[in-house]
């Protein structure tokens, strides 16, 4: 091999970068957070549903959410229908937290893991304490 | 030619149909995921490593760096000292450049002919599509890093609040998938409309194009179209890089066609034209200094020349050139 030195200096360099996730984590998984629904209101529920199906509101209550805005806010639309035929009240805090009125056990928990920080907390605020 | 278009783009479509097949059966899922994650990563990383040392066992016997300036002369002319250097300062600067900037094409040219004069104008297209194309790759791979690692390090949180700071929709749109969508089609538009690239366009030069760009539209379409649990996507991309492997329920297949084309993409590097990655840091025609004239370079496989002097010939010869009565140096 010609100029060994650098090209192994050049290889080392990138086994860091490429190792670098695996070496980062050394051997210890994180398993997939578990959000909690311990709470009175949710306790309380004659029928633990939430607004849509969970399966849906896993995947897609950001989209959901950011159209219940649009319908609220721009259409001024407050009332929502859900697939069942359930009227809604469409509201963040009073609707959404009232339920899940446990921020730290519930949003953050998936959204810390996905590093996913969502812009909701630039307007509103949570009602049951924690910073704005 | 059209063979060079569609092979690739068939090609393409079945690993799409495979993998959007497994991904739907649950028990191919781990094969689908995990199994091929590990296939990839381990093709990858040892091929790339094979394919440098490969070449690192090509001799380089004489400096042929391209000297696209003036070099050094006459203290009077102008020396280009990035673009015709001949110091080890003046390389790296030239490789700095070439590598972070793409110097080399920056310096297209078109020819044309025009009412029978030829015509040379710059042309920066290409240079522009693919800076576009190669930054936002890879930011978006430093993005992924946080569905690899946990805790996320906060270069990579940074990286994702600046894409994504227009905040346009939920998800946020992120600036890099725009720029590398356009690139990408940039890019193939250029190989299928310019007469002159499309005739020396291979299937090997269509076939990365294809898949990125499917790459992209499969990560576009999980993003806003056919939402998957990314608490799930995170779960198995952490367990794989973390030795602890976990396939999670209910993850969609569109994850399975994404993931599959980029494991396609990452198995099919170390053989591909795609180890321009490695090979622009080994390209002796940039990372040579121009010091042809200024030092001795002795050719490295040079092996000292066996030499028959006169001496020795006489000696081998001795007895028969004295029967032959022929003057010789010595008698002995």
């Amino acid at each position: 091999m010609y100029d060994a030195g650098k090209v192994m200096i050049g290889l080392a360099v990138f086994a860091c970068i490429f190792l670098f996730p695996f070496l980062y984590n050394h051997g210890e998984a994180s398993p997939k957070p578990k959000p909690s629904l311990d709470t009175p209101a949710i306790k309380a529920l004659p029928q633990k549903k939430c607004v849509e199906d969970t399966r849906f509101m896993i995947t897609t209550h950001m989209q959901f959410l950011n159209h219940w805005r649009d319908q609220a806010l721009r259409d001024g639309n407050r009332w929502y229908v859900n697939k069942e035929g359930r009227k809604i009240w469409i509201s963040l805090q009073n609707t959404c937290l009232r339920c899940h009125s446990n921020k730290k056990e519930f949003c953050d928990k998936c959204h810390n893991y996905a590093g996913v920080e969502p812009y909701c907390w630039d307007c509103h605020y949570d009602p049951n304490g924690s910073k704005l | 030619m059209a063979a060079r278009i569609l092979f690739p783009l068939g090609v393409v479509f079945i690993i799409v149909a495979v993998a959007l097949v497994g991904g739907s059966i649950s028990f191919l899922q781990p094969l689908f995921s995990v199994v091929l994650l590990y296939v990839a990563f381990a093709v990858f990383f040892f091929g790339f490593m094979a394919r440098v040392v490969y070449w690192a066992k090509s001799p380089v016997p004489f400096r042929i760096p391209t000297t696209a300036g003036q070099e050094i002369s006459l203290p009077w002319i102008k020396w280009s000292k990035i673009d015709n250097p001949s110091t080890t300062g003046g390389v790296l600067l030239r490789m700095f450049f070439e590598i972070c900037l793409f110097r080399s094409l920056f310096r297209n040219l078109r020819s044309d002919l025009r009412s029978g004069w030829l015509i040379h104008s710059p042309t920066k297209w290409l240079w522009f599509l693919a800076l576009g194309f190669h930054y936002s790759f890879l930011v978006i791979a430093l993005r992924h890093l946080r569905l690899f690692v946990q805790p996320i390090p906060g270069f990579v949180e940074t990286l994702d609040a600046v894409d994504g700071m227009f905040q346009i929709g939920i998800p946020p749109i992120y600036l890099t998938d725009i720029i590398i969508l356009l690139a990408v089609s940039g890019l193939l538009i250029r190989r299928l409309c310019l007469p002159k690239v499309r005739f020396i366009s291979l299937a090997a030069d269509y076939f990365p194009l294809f898949l990125i760009l499917g790459i992209v539209i499969s990560g576009l379409l999980m993003r806003f179209v056919f939402r998957v649990d990314i608490t799930a996507v995170k779960a198995l991309a952490n367990g794989v890089v973390s030795f602890h492997p976990v396939v999670p329920k209910g993850i969609g297949a569109i994850f399975f066609v994404h993931l599959a084309l980029v494991c396609t993409l990452i198995a099919y590097f170390p053989f591909s034209k795609l180890m321009h990655m490695g090979g622009v840091f080994m390209t002796p025609t940039r990372n040579l200094a121009n010091t042809n004239r200024m030092a001795y370079h002795e050719n490295p496989w040079r092996k000292p020349p066996k030499f028959h002097s006169y001496e020795e010939y006489e000696d081998m010869y001795r007895d028969y050139m004295k029967e032959a009565g022929l003057p010789l140096e010595r008698e002995e």
